[in-house]
């Protein structure tokens, strides 16, 4: 599905991101984690590409993604959401899943002006749709409300709605469960493994342990910047290097 | 939301043919010139209304746009190619039916290219220009557009001022009247000139055009397209992120707003029979900006009141010398105490001493 072949980026003289290779399996959940500042935000950005590689490749589905346009990436079927909540100001929840619709409708300036009725057709499949996510995320009471205005978690869950409302194949999780309590962690668990069996291969960076060892099927840790392990969540828990990194050296306390 | 945007334009269409019949009933049909330029500029304002509001660009050019399509369909439709009949360009213009030939009021022949086919020409090379504007322009975030465009439009200007085509500081007059429509049996035909006696018929082309182009406008915002626009005034990033060409959604509007100013300046130059250089002047685009700006930015009904109205009242004269500086004092105005416009404005809060934010939009 997703392949990184070393890939590098330098901010000036900083190595935010140094010789990371590592692939995702169709239909799998791959957790990226690491210390604050181990490059994971970074590499999210790489892939989807909000920013562009010192050097390397990403490869999506077979096809070389380096130096695309987000906008390209995002209708070739990868789609994202964002540490920092970001929604758009004004708009209802309803509307901003139905804005993740662009890429999978098609009327345009003229279309849209007109008002044909293939437009007006297409606008009910996309609100439609747009409800069934709501649905599915359990945020459809607040349909019509502004989606700035909920609260933290129903924010989430819209962006969430928004990035499943595009269809991806893969679907890039950026920390979700930052600002959440245990219990509404624990819903985002079962949220994503849900998203897995729809058949989206899921990639997160995460740093609630329990949910990243509960859900995924292989963990990648980074520390500034470079691949320490790669390995199923039993293994990552023994891995001594892993744990260093986490608990400092010589502590026999597991992850 | 869709039948009260039809109920709304079917209560402007009443409103339209009542003033029109008020007028005359009480012998005061001279309203009728200046509710008549109001509405092509209002044309112009809820064009850039969208650019402003949803796209989150200022244009400071679009007196420059109104400028090509008036000063071209202008010059096209008033220069004499008798002399250039042999030129195999304006040969194949003629062949393919976009010139006609009379006699000029000396007897002498005269060629000139079909307002039709001067206004097509005209719309389509300020849609040329925004486009050449907007591609290097629009793909950088920040308000680029606004210096770019203020450029281009001192150079439109200077260009009219300083071009003996386009009759330097005298403009260009005695531009004909538009046939939109031949005489067909009683009816007709429909023209778009000054002639006093078609005053009435002009009225109502002008409320015509600018309420099928409001109607188009607001089709667009309820669309896939205007959802695509509103996700970009939000946030970029995240449009970018669900598929959305950032960029590209950015030219197109602004070039389809190019293309409502030019019509608005073919229209009106028809209807004034001329134009001068202080149409293209920078005052006149920051005065469309005042408008869409005390219109509420994202709120075309708005810009389209306020556009009718403060128009109306600048053509009366009721602003006297100071007619520039009153839009000017608008927009410092409506910055401070009303930034989501003049009729959103939350009149209890600013008596409380508080304003109202961005939040509210």
């Amino acid at each position: 599905m997703l392949e990184l072949r070393s890939v590098h980026k330098n901010f000036g003289g900083l190595q935010a991101v140094h010789d990371v290779s590592f692939s995702v399996a169709p239909g799998s959940i791959k957790a990226v984690i690491g210390p604050n500042g181990a490059g994971k935000t970074t590499l999210f950005n790489l892939i989807s590409g909000n920013l562009n590689v010192s050097s390397g490749s990403i490869l999506f589905q077979g096809r070389e993604i380096q130096g695309l346009k987000p906008h390209t990436i995002a209708a070739l079927g990868m789609a994202r959401t964002f540490q920092n909540i970001n929604l758009f100001h004004g708009m209802t929840a309803l509307e901003s899943v139905m804005v993740g619709r662009h890429v999978r409708s098609r009327a345009g300036f003229l279309a849209g002006m007109l008002r044909t009725p293939a437009t007006r057709k297409e606008e009910r499949e996309i609100r439609e749709k747009s409800m069934e996510l709501l649905r599915l995320l359990e945020i459809e009471e607040f349909a019509d409300v502004e989606a700035t205005s909920l609260a933290f978690g129903q924010q989430r869950a819209v962006e969430m709605a928004r990035a499943l409302a595009t269809e991806p194949k893969l679907l890039l999780l950026d920390e979700p469960a930052a600002g959440l309590n245990i219990y509404e962690t624990a819903e985002v668990g079962r949220l994503i493994t849900r998203i897995r069996d729809m058949g989206i291969t899921v990639l997160l960076v995460e740093h609630d342990m329990s949910l990243v060892m509960d859900i995924s099927d292989e963990i990648v840790v980074l520390s500034f910047g470079c691949k320490i392990a790669e390995d199923v969540p039993a293994a990552i828990q023994q891995n001594p290097e892993v744990i260093k990194i986490y608990l400092g050296e010589d502590e026999e306390v597991m992850v | 939301m869709r039948d009260s945007k039809l109920l709304k334009i079917a209560l402007l269409i009443g409103l339209v043919i009542g003033i029109q019949a008020l007028t005359t009933v009480t012998g005061t049909q001279y309203y009728l010139t200046q509710l008549t330029m109001s509405a092509y500029y209002a044309l112009l304002v809820i064009g850039l209304a969208v650019v402003m509001g949803y796209a989150g660009q200022i244009s400071l050019g679009h007196a420059g746009f109104f400028a090509i399509g008036g000063y071209l369909s202008a010059a096209l439709t008033t220069h004499n190619l008798v002399a250039l009949q042999a030129n195999p360009v304006i040969h194949g213009l003629g062949n393919l039916g976009m010139l006609v030939s009379g006699q000029d009021i000396y007897g002498e022949p005269l060629l000139v290219v079909a307002p039709w086919a001067a206004c097509i020409i005209a719309v389509c090379m300020a849609a040329i220009i925004a486009l050449a504007i907007g591609i290097p322009v629009l793909k950088l975030k920040g308000h680029y557009l606004a210096m770019a465009t203020l450029g281009f439009s001192i150079i439109i200007y200077r260009i009219g001022l300083a071009t003996e085509y386009f009759g330097e500081a005298d403009g260009i007059s005695e531009v004909p009247g538009f046939t939109l429509l031949p005489a067909i049996g009683s009816f007709g035909p429909i023209s778009v000139s000054g002639d006093f006696g078609l005053r009435v018929e002009n009225y109502y082309v002008a409320w015509g055009l600018l309420i099928i182009g409001l109607w188009l406008l607001l089709n667009l915002i309820d669309s896939r397209v205007g959802r695509a626009l509103r996700a970009i005034h939000g946030s970029e990033e995240a449009a970018e992120a669900v598929g959305i060409n950032t960029a590209g959604f950015k030219l197109k509007v602004f070039v389809l707003s190019a293309v409502y100013a030019a019509f608005a300046g073919v229209f009106l130059t028809h209807y004034n029979g001329g134009i001068g250089p202080s149409e293209a002047s920078v005052m006149k685009s920051v005065r469309y900006v005042a408008l869409v700006a005390v219109g509420g930015m994202a709120n075309v009904w708005g810009t389209l009141v306020m556009g009718v109205g403060l128009s109306f009242l600048s053509l009366r004269g009721v602003f006297g010398t100071y007619d520039d500086a009153v839009f000017g004092a608008i927009l410092i105005v409506v910055m401070l105490f009303a930034p989501n416009g003049i009729l959103s404005m939350n009149v209890k809060a600013l008596f409380a001493g508080r304003r109202t934010t961005d939040e509210h939009r």
